[in-house]
């Protein structure tokens, strides 16, 4: 919108966490945008294999061999062959905030035909407060030009600390395999101008190809699950991450927003790859969805950490009986955090890692 | 463990609710097709499609041959104009330019209009119109709205997106980042559970307002210039027990199914004529989304937008309305946690279970809510005696 003020730049407490198997031509693209910012690559895949980073960019990139190294045997709480592999970045960051995108994602365009400065919006989105207690039906109401409506209640007009900003995608929208199936060439093309704060109570499903997090605030719960090789499921990290998260965050008393900023999302996945790797996960997600909706943690849970290994500790208790998978994640849940701790001692804050 | 459905019956869902966008289905294998005609849609479907004259004909033996017609109606939910009322309430005495302004919308329906109890004039209505005038009501609708254009420049017509926003299922139970999986072009992310894809029936539609937003008077005597110019493209389901403020200038609602917890109830004592002067509809909204929480009904909000003029000062209405404010704080709590038990199945047992819980948890420390509840039960009364004339 004109007249807008623009966010500031954070450029040296955001990172940038991407994965990618292939190459990085995708920066190009977002070089007015993402240049001023420390990157984050996860390489997935073969670790012989040499990604090439466009010049210009300041960065740190992983591979099999490093998250080994630094992990020792925790090593296996990271999936391999999966772009779930990337929380690995979000643990090893000393930054507050991360911003995770996919490598076929683009710079998107407003209905003005103006390129959509997507990191701009995410620091916007996270910087103001969220509404999770009262629904605004003015959206944001923290946007300029908008504001709370009649009948908000005044106690709840400060909103609580955002810990999320989930953006959305144009062009190839997140189908699963069964509607990609039935809707191969549906294209989202529908540019909806809000943000808004997901209620408390209200579980969604989160898409890491385009998302940030305060990661003082939420950091230890955005792990991304057991994925890929030698796992029964798969495109159901960020999904998994993101029911975590927002119990954690309705416990916490931290907000969950979804909308702007849209990114172009270039490539569609092969639907029958896609259903192979959904499968059992279509399934599951039966007994997964109530279990997260009933799911309450003790009021002595204060810390991100506490409420993680709660959680861990009733995912055991109640969904092993739907797959032995899930007492396995169970545990991969508690190693994630003993991992994170042992990287992210309290009261150590280091600059970035050394660049490769 | 519920058994887990397979995936051509998973595929045949997907496909059913996409079914009217297809227009050729030569490419789809006999056996799917014979799944998709004689097991799953024939019933639900396939009936309806013959009846609205959309596919020429079809037999079943042996070949299938399908003709649609009139792929345009296909997609049309079949809903009669004499099922739809637009009721106004009348503030002013001259409606011509309002309703001029509106004729192209509302000529099809059956109006109602509410003229306000204190006008002392005549009201002057244009002709043309299927209308039936009320001079004594309680309901106060706010006059002085026209429609408005959407992103594309076009008139929108309010009714019409009311109509299927209520007529299409809402989704309250999962939070689809896409919003309404019913319009046009989007549909369910991936993560959305399918044993929820067939959603709810949608009881209230709230609209927005463009220009004048619907805010309160101390925050439009803050921002005397503020405009909303944001047209969001957007209807979305207000998710189950999430609270919201319900603006009674553009809704609309099932009115078979919630009737009742339209209510009127809630009255300050300085209640003025200006929106900025109550919260009568505030009140009547988390009511109302209670019993469509409680019933497993849907509340949408978002598209469609009027453009509001100006009426009224924000200042003089501060004055009035900041007893309102005050006590909305106390109520907000009694809401998000009243809880209504399993013998309520109707709106009406709905409506006074929330009455009772009103007057004995409310009621005691204000006498405004023991009257608001007291109400509610007339209301509630008036409405069985009403209806079964």
């Amino acid at each position: 919108m004109a007249g807008e003020r623009a966010a500031p730049l954070l450029n040296d407490e955001l990172d940038i966490v991407i994965p990618t198997i292939r190459n990085l031509d995708f920066l190009e693209m977002w070089r007015p945008f993402f240049e001023p910012y420390h990157l984050i690559i996860v390489q997935d895949g073969d670790p012989s294999k040499t990604i090439k980073v466009p010049e210009g960019f300041d960065y740190e990139l992983y591979n099999r061999n490093d998250i080994n190294r630094i992990l020792g045997p925790k090593a296996s709480c990271i999936s391999f062959k999966d772009s779930a592999c990337r929380c690995f970045g979000y643990m090893v960051s000393k930054k507050k905030y991360i911003f995770t995108i996919d490598d076929d994602c683009f710079v998107a365009k407003n209905p003005s035909g103006e390129d959509i400065n997507a990191l701009e919006q995410h620091i916007k989105n996270l910087l103001s407060p969220s509404t999770p207690h009262f629904f605004n039906t003015l959206y944001d109401p923290y946007r300029d030009g908008a504001d709370f409506v009649r009948g908000y209640p005044f106690s709840l007009r400060e909103g609580v600390p955002t810990a999320v900003s989930h953006g959305l995608w144009l062009n190839i929208p997140d189908y699963d395999a069964p509607t990609q199936l039935v809707k191969p060439r549906e294209r989202n093309t529908r540019y909806v101008d809000a943000v808004l704060t997901i209620p408390k109570g209200t579980i969604f499903p989160m898409c890491g190809m385009n998302l940030a997090f305060n990661r003082d605030l939420i950091g230890p719960a955005m792990y991304f699950g057991l994925m890929g090789d030698g796992q029964p499921i798969g495109r159901y990290d960020d999904m998994w991450a993101g029911w975590c998260t927002k119990v954690i965050c309705d416990h916490l008393n931290l907000g969950v927003k979804t909308g702007l900023p849209y990114i172009w999302h270039s490539k569609a996945s092969n639907p029958f790859v896609n259903l192979k790797k959904e499968y059992k996960g279509i399934y599951w997600q039966e007994e997964i969805i109530p279990f997260f909706q009933s799911a309450t943690l003790p009021k002595e849970c204060t810390t991100v950490q506490q409420c993680y290994i709660e959680l861990a500790k009733l995912v055991k208790a109640k969904l092993s009986s739907v797959d032995p998978y899930f007492t396995k994640l169970a545990d991969a849940m508690v190693t994630w955090i003993e991992a994170w701790d042992e990287l992210n001692p309290s009261g150590d804050k280091l600059p970035n890692g050394a660049a490769k | 463990m519920r058994n887990p459905p397979t995936l051509l019956s998973l595929a045949i869902d997907s496909a059913v609710i996409n079914f009217c966008r297809i227009s050729d289905l030569s490419f789809v294998p006999e056996h799917i097709l014979l799944e998709l005609f004689v097991g799953k849609v024939f019933l639900r479907f396939f009936i309806k499609v013959v009846q609205s004259d959309c596919i020429r004909d079809v037999t079943a033996t042996g070949t299938i041959e399908v003709e649609i017609v009139n792929p345009e109606r296909m997609s049309q939910v079949i809903i009669k104009d004499d099922e739809v009322d637009i009721v106004i309430g009348a503030l002013q005495s001259d409606l011509t330019s309002f309703m001029e302004a509106w004729r192209p919308m509302f000529s099809r329906f059956h109006l109602i209009i509410v003229k306000d109890p204190d006008l002392k004039e005549e009201l002057k209505i244009p002709g043309g119109f299927n209308l039936n005038l009320y001079t004594k009501s309680d309901m106060d609708k706010v006059v002085g709205l026209s429609s408005t254009k959407d992103s594309k420049g076009e008139l929108t017509d309010a009714v019409a997106q009311h109509i299927t926003n209520l007529t299409t299922p809402a989704t309250p139970f999962f939070f689809n980042t896409l919003y309404d999986p019913f319009s046009e072009g989007t549909d369910f992310v991936r993560g959305y559970p399918f044993s929820l894809r067939s959603g709810v029936e949608c009881g209230l539609s709230c609209g927005l307002w463009l220009n004048l937003a619907d805010y309160d008077a101390p925050t439009q005597a803050l921002k005397p210039s503020a405009r909303n110019s944001r047209y969001v493209d957007a209807v979305l389901t207000v998710p189950a027990r999430a609270m919201l403020p319900l603006s009674g200038i553009n809704i609309a609602f099932n009115n078979e199914l919630i009737g009742p917890a339209l209510l009127p109830a809630f009255r300050l004592a300085k209640e003025g004529k200006f929106r900025w002067e109550t919260v009568e509809d505030i009140w009547t909204g988390m009511c109302a989304k209670v019993v469509c929480d409680h019933l497993r009904l849907g509340v949408k909000s978002g598209l469609p937008y009027v453009w509001r003029q100006e009426r009224g000062s924000a200042v003089e209405s501060l004055k009035k309305e900041w007893e309102g404010v005050q006590l909305m704080e106390e109520v907000v709590p009694f809401f998000q946690s009243v809880r209504l038990s399993e013998a309520a199945v109707t709106a009406e047992d709905c409506v006074a279970e929330i009455a009772a819980s009103v007057t004995e948890q409310l009621g005691r420390a204000n006498p405004m809510f023991a009257r608001a509840a007291e109400i509610m039960v007339e209301w509630i009364k008036l409405w069985k005696q009403v209806r079964s004339q």
